[in-house]
């Protein structure tokens, strides 16, 4: 009988949609529960990206040719599809970056470190990626700024309390994971975002996680900037967006120097560009952008909510299967959780559990997951991670579940 | 369905998985190292006691997967009572079968009992878990006080 019903799309032609998963493993047919770490790519983005390269390809912005003029559209076609899919209001205030690490470098150096005096204060949570701690570290190098974490609970809630005990007249900017990699929680960003700008402070929302799982709507959260990427999110790697506040953009100076990003140049000063050309100086990954683009009419076609749906009923029965194995144990049991399941076995490591499920065609993610404060957290040197996508099924569950059993049994 | 992937995790890994050998804190040693694998998280001390160039004593603590520990309690039964030369030699030969490219062949009697972690190479990402003992213990007989990373 099947326990995760079926989804409000069609999930068979999902699957046909992705290439990649119709291959064997080790001699498996392949089960991708890494999709945490990397999404695969419908042939929609992959013919996408291809037919830029074959017929619309050339630089954008500058060229009087029709090549040009045709890449620059869909360049740009791109960032309003990204406008739209978040709810952003304007479509230059969506800023192609590399990837969301590169959107929260960015309004580190750009925004926070003009601002940060000795003694300020930037206020992350204990659950964040490495890419959300690090680029703060670097500006509080910079400037005598102080980070600040807010705690979590066992389950990998956020203590709300502490949070709001942590925003002082020293907060000069809150960043936060609107999803958890390691964990799975979705945050209460809306409270977030209302208690940081009740005193003032703005807040960033690293949405690496959420924005493949959850609908995002950048203009009634109200959050000051949203960074997420393309990979994640079934497009290509290398493209990521930050979405930031016109206001906010327009006060900041650029990230970077180069073509693109300037109006008027001479050796004296230059005239930077406006919105969003101000933040991207040089030539930019072009086609992935518009593969990006592909992406999200992908998502939109089967609708957002309908992959959330089935997701949720993916976690859901993956939760109860697991806790039917002796010895597993759940890292991250938050209330509002997305499709992430993370968990340790009794005296397997999880590096030896990720190899020997390799060995079964079943691709698993085993370590730290850039998340080395959350594994301290637990005490644990690594989880292994399984983390699901549109295209997973009931019976991809079942076959962890019973590759697991395999593990267990071969280390007695 | 998993037996076939024995060329790894053979036996002797399981069995010096579940029963390191030498797993113990060693209160006189003469040279204690840290060793540290990012990638899994494994961590190891281990503790040498050297007299006259000879590996009198070595143990070691810590924690990480089968593979390491089986590698690091292999390398503490083979090294005691080695000289430095002997077990440096050996990590040159352990390093070159796990590492090694294909044609690039040793002889695992060379190795002994080491051989049976010989399968590692067909396991890029699982290398380090194999060589992490070795390093620290190249570093321990340098007299190397820094933390050994395989990063």
């Amino acid at each position: 009988m099947s326990r995760v019903p079926h989804p409000r799309f069609d999930l068979e032609q999902a699957i046909r949609d992705f290439p990649i998963l119709d291959q064997t493993i080790n001699g498996h047919p392949l089960v991708y529960l890494d999709n945490a770490a990397s999404t695969q790519k419908p042939l929609q983005v992959i013919d996408t990206v291809s037919d830029v390269y074959r017929k619309d390809y050339a630089n954008v912005h500058r060229g009087v040719h029709t090549l040009s003029q045709r890449a620059t559209d869909r360049f740009e076609g791109a960032r309003e599809k990204v406008q739209k899919f978040i709810h952003a209001q304007h479509a230059h205030e969506i800023i192609f970056v590399r990837g969301a690490t590169e959107a929260i470098n960015l309004v580190a150096q750009s925004f926070a470190r003009p601002r940060l005096a000795a003694g300020d204060e930037i206020l992350i949570t204990a659950m964040e990626h490495h890419s959300n701690i690090v680029p703060w570290q670097m500006v509080a190098e910079a400037t005598g700024a102080k980070l600040r974490v807010a705690p979590m609970s066992y389950e990998g809630e956020l203590l709300m309390d502490a949070f709001i005990g942590l925003l002082n007249p020293r907060t000069r900017l809150v960043s936060v994971s609107h999803m958890s990699n390691a964990l799975g929680t979705i945050n209460p960003v809306r409270e977030i975002v209302r208690e940081a700008h009740d005193r003032g402070i703005p807040v960033l929302l690293d949405g690496a996680q959420a924005a493949p799982h959850l609908a995002v709507d950048v203009t009634e959260l109200d959050c000051d900037f949203y960074a997420f990427s393309g990979h994640k999110l079934y497009g290509p790697s290398g493209i990521g967006v930050l979405y930031g506040k016109e206001a906010l953009l327009k006060a900041m100076p650029p990230y970077q120097g180069g073509g693109d990003m300037i109006r008027q140049v001479t050796f004296e000063a230059s005239v930077y560009n406006d919105l969003p050309y101000k933040f991207e100086a040089g030539t930019p990954s072009i086609a992935d952008a518009v593969g990006l683009g592909a992406a999200i009419d992908y998502i939109e076609n089967l609708g957002i909510d309908s992959i959330a749906a089935h997701e949720e009923a993916l976690l859901a029965y993956a939760t109860e299967e697991a806790l039917k194995i002796p010895g597993l144990r759940i890292i991250g049991t938050a209330a509002e959780k997305g499709a992430i399941l993370s968990f340790t076995l009794d005296r397997i490591h999880p590096h030896d559990i990720g190899t020997l499920l390799d060995q079964l065609g079943i691709a698993i993610r085993a370590g730290h997951h850039c998340a080395m404060p959350v594994m301290d957290f637990y005490q644990v040197p690594a989880t292994a991670r399984a983390s699901f996508a549109l295209y997973n099924t009931e019976a991809d569950v079942d076959t962890l579940m019973g590759g697991l059993r395999e593990v267990i049994r071969l280390f007695g | 369905m998993l037996d076939q992937i024995r060329d790894l995790y053979q036996e002797v890994v399981f069995d010096h998985n579940r029963n390191p050998r030498n797993f113990r804190v060693m209160e006189d040693a003469t040279r204690t190292i840290d060793g540290f694998n990012p990638l899994c998280g494994d961590r190891i001390t281990l503790y040498v006691k050297l007299k006259d160039g000879i590996i009198e004593d070595v143990s070691f603590q810590g924690s990480g997967c089968a593979i390491s520990t089986a590698s690091a309690s292999l390398m503490t039964e083979i090294v005691r009572g080695q000289t430095e030369a002997e077990a440096e030699h050996l990590f040159e030969l352990f390093h070159r079968i796990t590492t090694g490219k294909n044609g690039d062949e040793v002889n695992l009697d060379e190795i002994g009992k080491l051989a049976v972690l010989a399968g590692v190479r067909a396991y890029p990402a699982r290398v380090k878990c194999a060589t992490l003992a070795w390093h620290s213990l190249q570093a321990a007989l340098k007299d190397d006080h820094a933390t050994v990373s395989t990063e």
